[in-house]
């Protein structure tokens, strides 16, 4: 083959059967090296705005979409909950931690309120999971955005846990380590490291006995089933671990903006997430990411473009609606797919023997 | 029915014995002790009237929602955005020509028409792709929001009832008895009356049309096995355009009740929207009866939370969709399949 591939199966033979083990370092792509080097030195050459606002955002609404990339592409389950899962892990912060709404906050300290919204959020992914998993396919996308929807309207409604229309501001993150968490840099660093823990913990679990047995009971439940595995708790578990990750980035969504509100959580916001993760591509946890900071990109500078044209730039939204649909008709598996196309292209375009160019 | 008893007689005794409860709940007058506990019966009846007549409106959207779902398998998540756009259409016909009346022809064909498009030009092109599909409707349900809020902007609007349906009427129920022993007939809103008797007119209609005409056989039958309708010689995607177009028109139609009953808004669109996957849940998927039930007991919970605990309605209506997907997750009249 012309082009090494180190995961495909001739690689994967030859490793098990050649002579010396190559040590972890070697084994991991230089495509992952280059992206650490860049992301670790950003600070150093961007802008406080681009590491901040675009950087900053596009890790936290990664992370948020890794968790529905997670679970639609090795659980097949398309599951529109998870930005209500990460809402409500922010919700949890500011109404346990200290905020600017003292009258509701409780104000507890941070080694009480990080793990209680973590876990909160989790149970609420659980049990989500527990009701959508009794259905599959489309059912899952229509239970999953009423329980959205509701979880909206609920925290529009209630003003005695959430404190309805106005929410919380001034949820700010604890001064850990004498360090002041929502400086540009320390926040960066911040959403690096916890985006890198998640898209690690998401790659591991994705050839760990668990991931590989979720994957097997997307491909064929009743087989799964037949072999011994139990197929609703699989998929309960992995909206536990979905869950998770998305509260870790709702998280860190809520200290960003320092404030969070109904529409943090809104219908809009969403069906944000099922687009970032649509448009990055489902297949890869890759996506999740690429999806975020297009979307980030694309929303940071749209009304630069937009009023360029001579159009409000509100219409910003319409422009992510088209660029969507445009997605979904032309390539149902994201930018990452295209990319894999292009690629399977530029490698059918050389001769396979030689490898020179046909 | 029968059938029914002799299955569940447990069950079917509960719901006779609540069905009384409620029966006297709603005609007889309250003794002063019950008035104590649950304040004024007045109170009560008038949620338990909106509860209804909303669940006139919300069976109005979801009908349409649960008629495409079953026969499409498209979960159409832009119905939300025609239920909006059929409102603002309908405001600005009887705007224009001062006639309520004439707004409802013309949205439904407008917004059918809109729904054969969408139909021909987007679905048929990528039929037997679930996902696909809703995700498409998804695009679709953001970028006409996006467009109504540019036409309409983001104030809000409401359709002026015409004259010969506004003010109250007396409904021949008690609301409350004076100290001399007169009876107070409790006093509502004409339309909405005249609104929940065309919802239930409608929903029969649908009903003959669906089991006794050979249109309705030809629905019934795609919702089952469409690939054999297809193979018995019937051209089934002349019957998804109807049926998409109807159930796009409904919605339109519902939009312009919206308008009278309450407002149009950006923002309503996602709430119907909630309002039909919940009633469609509950009721069951592509049921119209279970439409007509599930958009009762959602708009009677709606309304009776809000009136007794205000800032937790919503949270009855997840807890009886929650509660209906644990124990009978095909919704309450649906088929398992």
């Amino acid at each position: 083959m012309a082009v090494f591939d180190p995961f495909s199966p001739e690689a994967m033979a030859g490793r098990a059967k050649g002579a010396p083990q190559p040590m972890w370092v070697e084994r991991v792509p230089v495509a992952v090296w280059v992206m650490a080097v860049v992301f670790l030195t950003m600070p150093a050459w961007a802008g406080t705005f681009w590491i901040f606002q675009v950087m900053g955002w596009s890790f936290i609404l990664g992370m948020i979409a890794l968790s529905l990339m997670f679970l639609a592409g090795y659980g097949g389950m398309v599951s529109l909950v998870q930005m209500t899962i990460a809402g409500l892990a922010g919700y949890m912060v500011a109404i346990l931690g200290p905020t600017g709404t003292a009258a509701v906050s409780l104000g507890l300290p941070w080694y009480v309120y990080i793990p209680a919204a973590i876990v909160i959020a989790a149970a609420f992914g659980t049990l989500v999971g527990a009701l959508a998993v009794r259905t599959d396919g489309i059912y899952t996308i229509m239970i999953t955005l009423a329980i959205a929807a509701a979880f909206f309207y609920f925290t529009r409604q209630n003003y005695t846990i959430f404190n309805g229309y106005s929410g919380f501001n001034l949820v700010l993150p604890p001064a850990l380590f004498g360090v002041d968490w929502r400086q540009p840099v320390p926040f960066y660093y911040l959403a690096l490291g916890c985006a890198a823990l998640c898209y690690g913990a998401v790659v591991y679990v994705a050839r760990a006995p668990f991931g590989l047995a979720l994957q097997g009971t997307r491909d064929n439940p009743r087989r799964m089933a037949a072999l011994g595995f139990n197929v609703t708790a699989h998929r309960i578990f992995a909206y536990t671990f979905a869950g998770v990750i998305a509260a870790l980035g709702g998280i860190l969504l809520v200290w960003q903006n320092a404030q969070i509100a109904p529409g943090t959580a809104g219908l809009p916001a969403v069906f944000d997430i099922l687009v970032i993760a649509v448009v990055g591509g489902m297949r890869r946890p890759e996506g999740a990411f690429i999806g975020a900071f297009i979307y980030v990109v694309l929303r940071t500078y749209s009304p630069d473009v937009l009023t360029a044209f001579g159009l409000s730039n509100e219409r910003f939204k319409l422009l992510i609606g088209l660029g969507f649909l445009a997605i979904v008709f032309f390539s149902p598996d994201g930018v990452l797919g295209l990319w894999d196309r292009w690629r399977a292209r530029a490698r059918k375009r050389r001769d396979p023997l030689t490898g020179q160019p046909r | 029915m029968e059938a029914f008893f002799r299955r569940h007689p447990v069950w079917a005794a509960i719901i006779l014995i609540a069905a009384a409860a409620a029966a006297w709940l709603i005609l007889a007058p309250w003794p002063p002790a019950l008035e104590e506990a649950l304040g004024r019966k007045r109170v009560f009846l008038n949620a338990v009237f909106s509860g209804i007549t909303l669940g006139a409106l919300y069976f109005l959207v979801a009908s349409g929602f649960t008629l495409i779902f079953g026969l499409m398998r498209n979960v159409n998540l832009a119905h939300g955005s025609l239920y909006l756009l059929g409102g603002y259409i309908g405001y600005e016909v009887s705007d224009a020509t001062g006639s309520w009346l004439l707004a409802f022809p013309v949205v439904f064909v407008i917004v059918a028409a809109l729904g054969v498009v969408l139909q021909y030009v987007v679905f048929r092109r990528m039929e037997g792709e679930e996902l696909r599909q809703t995700l498409v409707t998804i695009g679709l349900s953001v970028v006409v929001a996006d467009i109504l809020l540019w036409v309409w902007g983001g104030s809000s609007y409401q359709i002026l009832t015409p004259d010969w349906l506004s003010g109250p009427m007396d409904l021949p129920v008690v609301a409350a008895v004076r100290e001399n022993g007169d009876l107070v007939w409790l006093r509502y809103p004409q339309v909405r009356i005249w609104i929940l008797i065309a919802a239930i007119l409608l929903g029969v209609a649908m009903w003959l049309v669906m089991n006794r005409t050979r249109v309705g056989m030809l629905i019934r039958a795609g919702v089952d096995d469409r690939e054999m309708l297809a193979a018995s010689g019937v051209r089934i995607q002349l019957v998804f355009l109807g049926v998409f177009a109807f159930g796009a028109g409904l919605a339109g139609i519902a939009g312009i009740v919206g308008g009278t009953f309450q407002s149009l808004s950006p923002g309503e669109d996602t709430r119907f929207l909630l309002a039909s996957l919940v009633v469609v849940i509950v009721g069951g998927m592509g049921s119209i009866p279970g439409a007509a039930l599930g958009a009762v007991i959602i708009g009677l919970s709606e309304q009776i939370g809000l009136v007794y605990a205000p800032t937790y309605s919503v949270v009855f209506t997840f807890l009886i969709m929650a509660a209906v997907l644990a124990f009978r997750p095909q919704g309450l009249l649906g088929r398992s399949r």
